[in-house]
């Protein structure tokens, strides 16, 4: 299975979050409950893995010139798709994410991916990259809101752990406290992928 | 595989050309599809939050909402009998600025009941005027013998602790409110 490290590239060894750190934007911005991670998770890996396709099938006929426009072009298209639909099927995730699920067209995870991977590789590589890709951002930044939701509210997945009035460090759900855990976690996937030799 | 279309003007118009035009089409349909879902979405999203402020009604109430000062005012009935209304109320005085409040009132002009809408506020501090601890002490309370301020302003609504703007902000929607209805219930006639 030559093909599988295009698959797992993504998980640790080049994960976009915490090796890459491209995509921070909503990394820190919405990663404040654990539903909120794996929302956006799931929405930036719809748009990965379909522009990574579409790119891949398309990289011949789009000149040198114009790619990033036509890059953006698929990009925006897929991202307001996914906007589309989560307004139409889950209205309270899409309040919660806000103005962050129009913000993927210009999260650099996508366009980065679709110039240094996408365009230079066949359809079916690009499509593990994409999923690869996906989860890896989707596992980062769940793992991410985990541990601000529960050190900052209380709670994970919206399940109370502690009682409504118990005393939580409410710095960890402002801006600050995502500064704070996100550097701390790059520190511990750096230190892991030294000890594992990746 | 073929060869890479060169970068010549011809090409680059005709590739970006296509790519958006078949991308548009692809939005069209999608588009379409998820008009209605969308629309009935902010419908339901509307009717629950009337339902969670004033329970039990059988009208429909989105076709009587009448509008005043930005406020949208629901008449609420029962048996066709007038039971009160719902507002969709709002305050830019916010500690991070605009708040949304449905609150419903019964037809002796008392407050039913309150849900927040949409807010922007501070967690852990502001938040809380959505938690029950501050609202229901605004439940069952009349406007005209109850002065929506907090008590540090000379009212007597017991402020978040450490949120007194976020506080204020709710009293200032609620306050705007009953100011409507003032206006409105001698137009529709409904409270005696």
């Amino acid at each position: 299975m030559a093909n599988l490290k295009y698959f797992t590239n993504g998980l640790l060894k080049e994960n976009p979050t915490f090796v890459l750190v491209l995509g921070t934007c909503p990394t820190l911005a919405v990663t404040t409950t654990a539903i909120n991670g794996i929302g956006m998770g799931a929405a930036t890996t719809f748009v990965l893995v379909c522009s990574n396709l579409i790119i891949a099938l398309l990289k011949n006929f789009i000149p040198d010139k114009v790619r990033i426009a036509a890059f953006i072009v698929v990009i925006a298209t897929f991202v307001t798709i996914v906007d589309l639909v989560m307004k139409a099927y889950t209205p309270d995730l899409y309040k919660a994410l806000g103005i962050f699920i129009p913000l993927i067209v210009v999260n650099c995870i996508i366009l980065g991916r679709a110039e240094a991977f996408a365009q230079k590789n066949k359809v079916w590589p690009s499509v593990l990259d994409g999923i690869g890709m996906g989860i890896g951002f989707t596992l980062a930044i769940t793992l991410l809101a985990c541990i601000r939701e529960v050190l900052g509210n209380g709670s994970i997945f919206n399940l109370r752990l502690m009682s409504e009035n118990a005393s939580t460090i409410l710095v960890f759900v402002l801006p600050p406290g995502a500064f704070v855990t996100y550097g701390l976690l790059i520190a511990v996937v750096n230190r892991l992928k030294a000890k594992l030799n990746i | 595989m073929a060869k890479k279309l060169e970068s010549t003007l011809k090409n680059m118009v005709l590739s970006l050309t296509l790519i958006s035009m078949v991308m548009s089409a692809a939005l069209t349909f999608v588009y379409l599809k998820t008009k209605g879902p969308i629309e009935d979405a902010a419908r339901q999203k509307e009717i629950n939050a009337i339902k969670m402020v004033s329970p039990d009604f059988p009208n429909d109430p989105l076709p009587e909402a009448r509008t005043v000062d930005g406020m949208t005012i629901y008449p609420v009935k029962k048996k066709n009998e007038p039971a009160g209304y719902a507002v969709k109320t709002f305050s830019e005085k916010g500690f991070s600025g605009h708040i949304e409040l449905m609150a419903g009132f019964n037809a002796d002009g008392t407050i039913n009941s309150i849900t927040v809408l949409q807010h922007k506020e501070t967690p852990g501090l502001g938040t809380k005027m959505a938690e029950p601890k501050f609202i229901d002490q605004f439940f069952g309370k009349d406007p005209e013998d109850f002065t929506l301020k907090v008590k540090k302003d000379g009212g007597q609504v017991d402020a978040i602790t450490a949120a007194t703007i976020s506080s204020r902000a709710f009293c200032d929607a609620l306050q705007r409110t009953s100011n409507a209805l003032e206006t409105v219930s001698d137009s529709i006639k409904i409270i005696p």
